[in-house]
């Protein structure tokens, strides 16, 4: 059944509205319910795949569900219709409008009705896809605040890795802490690359959602035993590469990729010169969990990020 | 005057991205001056090229005061400007959400970090910003409450209005915020207009800006008495929502008096012209903002009045 969660009238003969599909037995269930939330950034659309494989592995047998799984594909309708990254016509990144307010402008309103919406819920999933210019390893990042309630949970979602990071005041107006803090337990996951569908990791985390279902008696068909994911929860876990200087960068590892300590992970190039600008080597040993995939760098633009850890023998 | 490169980054197929700033006197690091943030901040960036202007003839005629450097940097985004881009070109992030910035970071987080690095060390800022939303602003400073704003300084440009806000989770990453809390006092002065030039508005914020420096014996101006601002907290500001989306019809102007009940504006439908809603006053007050794109949406505040006292 597909619901409408807000709605408002657009100036020109049309009304935006942001929905949400409901899976639930006939009977109501269990009460528990988990949501899974994508589409805020209207660029990253692995989390579509994730959201049409759960609904259809419902639909294929839908005598196996006993709780309510609420799909949101499209937080930011206009955004994922104009390959817009923030909301259309207000510049915005959405990320940073939650909570939201009932007074505020239209889109604090919609923020609001989507947290209105999202509350009470057992457990949301916001699964969002890096940017058009980097590939991530399918990954779940927790805020250091939430750590005790959510590692856990992650642990139990199939992904390669759980970054736990520090708290951040910037980061108050995303949708996940506007959740976590009124008690709705919300994982961000992060992964593939941007304006992409990589089909391997959205059959990954959808059998990861299906583990947490069936955690929660929401689901009783057979679930696969989720991945152990790597956990970074120091800082210094994590090695960035930025770019030294302007130019095109060329990859020469891919990410999920095993690198050492001085091994050549790009280069940066010179089209005009056929130079080779600068080597870029692995400050460390470790996982290759973030690798750039858009050529063009300015100074300081993120190549790679690699967590830091013994790599298993060949 | 000195001209001089403050932060640049070499580019593969453009000219070099860099910022230019505009140093007067020496000394004392007194005040610095920042124009565009934004690659659309025509009018932050022509009224502090007028601030250049009015400096040097103070400089020619022998009355910029003894141990006071003044830095004016026009413009933290000139490759965006260049191109009609509001963000930065290649990843749409802004600058005036990445300080105090990351010298190591990313590329608009170096910048942030390598402007941040000189501006931070000036007893004053001043900030020419804009909103984010497409409208028309009385003239006024714009301070957030870090617990070190300087109101009192604040009313020593004379603009009509002081005006505070509480500063929201995102706040603070922007330059205004990381200013004041790396103790410079800091004030974003708000002109009429960002994407097109008022002349007026900038001439009368030169002004502004001469009178306070002058206040602060930075320059020797004449100093008649100061106009009295009114401090007023961002929250009491009164917004004027429509209910409907549409096509603003404004019946009203910045700086307007208006009675309550009084017809600000109205909302059409852009398609068969039919009136869907009728904006009014509601308080006696003065028009503060006013939202100037010939579309608005539902909820937005496309008015806002500063209510009588």
């Amino acid at each position: 059944m597909i619901q409408t969660v807000a709605s408002v009238s657009l100036p020109v003969d049309e009304t935006l509205a942001i929905k949400k599909s409901r899976f639930c037995p006939p009977d109501g269930g269990n009460g528990k319910r988990i949501c899974i939330v994508t589409g805020i950034h209207g660029d990253e659309l692995e989390g579509q795949y994730v959201c049409w494989e759960t609904a259809r592995r419902i639909r294929e047998h839908p005598e196996l569900l006993h709780g309510t799984v609420d799909i949101y594909p499209a937080m930011n309708p206009l955004g994922i219709d104009s390959i817009t990254r923030g909301i259309p016509g207000f510049d915005l990144d959405m990320n940073r409008t939650f909570p939201g307010s009932a007074d505020g402008s239209m889109t604090e309103y919609l923020a609001q009705k989507i947290v209105e919406d999202l509350l009470g819920a057992d457990l949301c999933l916001d699964i969002h896809a890096s940017n058009i210019y980097l590939t991530e390893l399918p990954q779940i990042r927790i805020n250091e605040l939430h750590r005790d309630r959510l590692v856990p949970l992650a642990k139990r979602a199939n992904v390669d890795f759980i970054w736990v990071h520090g708290a951040n005041t910037v980061l108050e107006s995303t949708l996940a802490y506007s959740l976590n803090s009124r008690g709705v337990p919300t994982l961000v996951v992060e992964m593939g690359v941007g304006m992409r569908l990589t089909v391997e990791y959205g059959q990954q985390l959808t059998d990861g959602i299906f583990t947490l279902m069936h955690d929660m008696g929401i689901w009783s068909g057979e679930v696969p035993a989720p991945r152990d994911p790597i956990i970074s929860e120091a800082p210094e876990d994590v090695a960035y590469l930025n770019s030294p200087c302007s130019g095109i960068f060329l990859k020469k590892r891919e990410h999920c990729a095993f690198v050492h300590a001085g091994e050549e992970i790009g280069s940066i190039l010179n089209p005009f010169l056929g130079e080779e600008t600068a080597s870029i080597l692995a400050p460390e040993t470790g996982l290759l969990f973030t690798i750039r995939e858009y050529p063009v760098v300015d100074e300081g633009s993120l190549l790679a990020r690699i967590i830091k850890m013994e790599v298993p023998e060949a | 005057m000195r001209e001089e490169i403050i932060y640049s980054i070499a580019s593969l197929y453009r000219d070099d991205f860099r910022i230019r700033g505009y140093r007067f006197g020496s000394g004392h690091k007194s005040l610095c001056i920042v124009g565009g943030v934004r690659g659309n901040e025509y009018q932050q960036i022509f009224t502090c090229s007028q601030v250049v202007q009015a400096l040097k003839q103070a400089e020619a005629e022998g009355k910029l005061c003894p141990d006071h450097e003044i830095l004016v940097i026009p413009t933290l985004n000139p490759s965006s400007m260049n191109i009609g881009k509001r963000f930065w070109p290649t990843d749409n992030t802004d600058i005036n959400r990445m300080f105090p910035g990351y010298d190591l970071g990313e590329t608009t987080q170096r910048i942030a970090a390598g402007v941040f690095q000189e501006i931070s060390q000036y007893d004053m800022g001043i900030q020419f910003a804009s909103f984010y939303m497409p409208g028309q602003f009385s003239a006024h400073v714009r301070m957030m409450k870090t617990g070190f704003e300087n109101v009192d300084k604040a009313r020593q440009f004379g603009l009509p209005y002081v005006v505070l806000r509480n500063p929201k989770p995102y706040d603070t990453t922007t330059l205004n915020y990381n200013w004041q809390i790396w103790e410079t006092d800091a004030y974003s002065l708000y002109t009429t207009v960002t994407t097109r030039l008022d002349e007026h508005s900038a001439g009368e914020m030169v002004k502004c800006v001469l009178r306070f420096m002058a206040a602060n014996g930075i320059i020797d101006h004449p100093l008649d008495a100061i106009p009295v601002s009114r401090v007023i907290r961002d929250e009491e500001l009164l917004s004027v929502r429509p209910h409907s989306s549409g096509l603003l019809r404004p019946c009203t102007r910045v700086d307007a008096h208006v009675c309550k009940g009084e017809e600000l504006a109205w909302l059409q439908n852009p398609c068969d012209g039919e009136r869907l809603e009728t904006l009014t006053a509601p308080a006696d007050g003065t028009v503060f903002f006013l939202h100037d794109d010939p579309l608005v949406y539902a909820a937005t505040a496309a008015i806002k009045l500063i209510p009588d006292i």
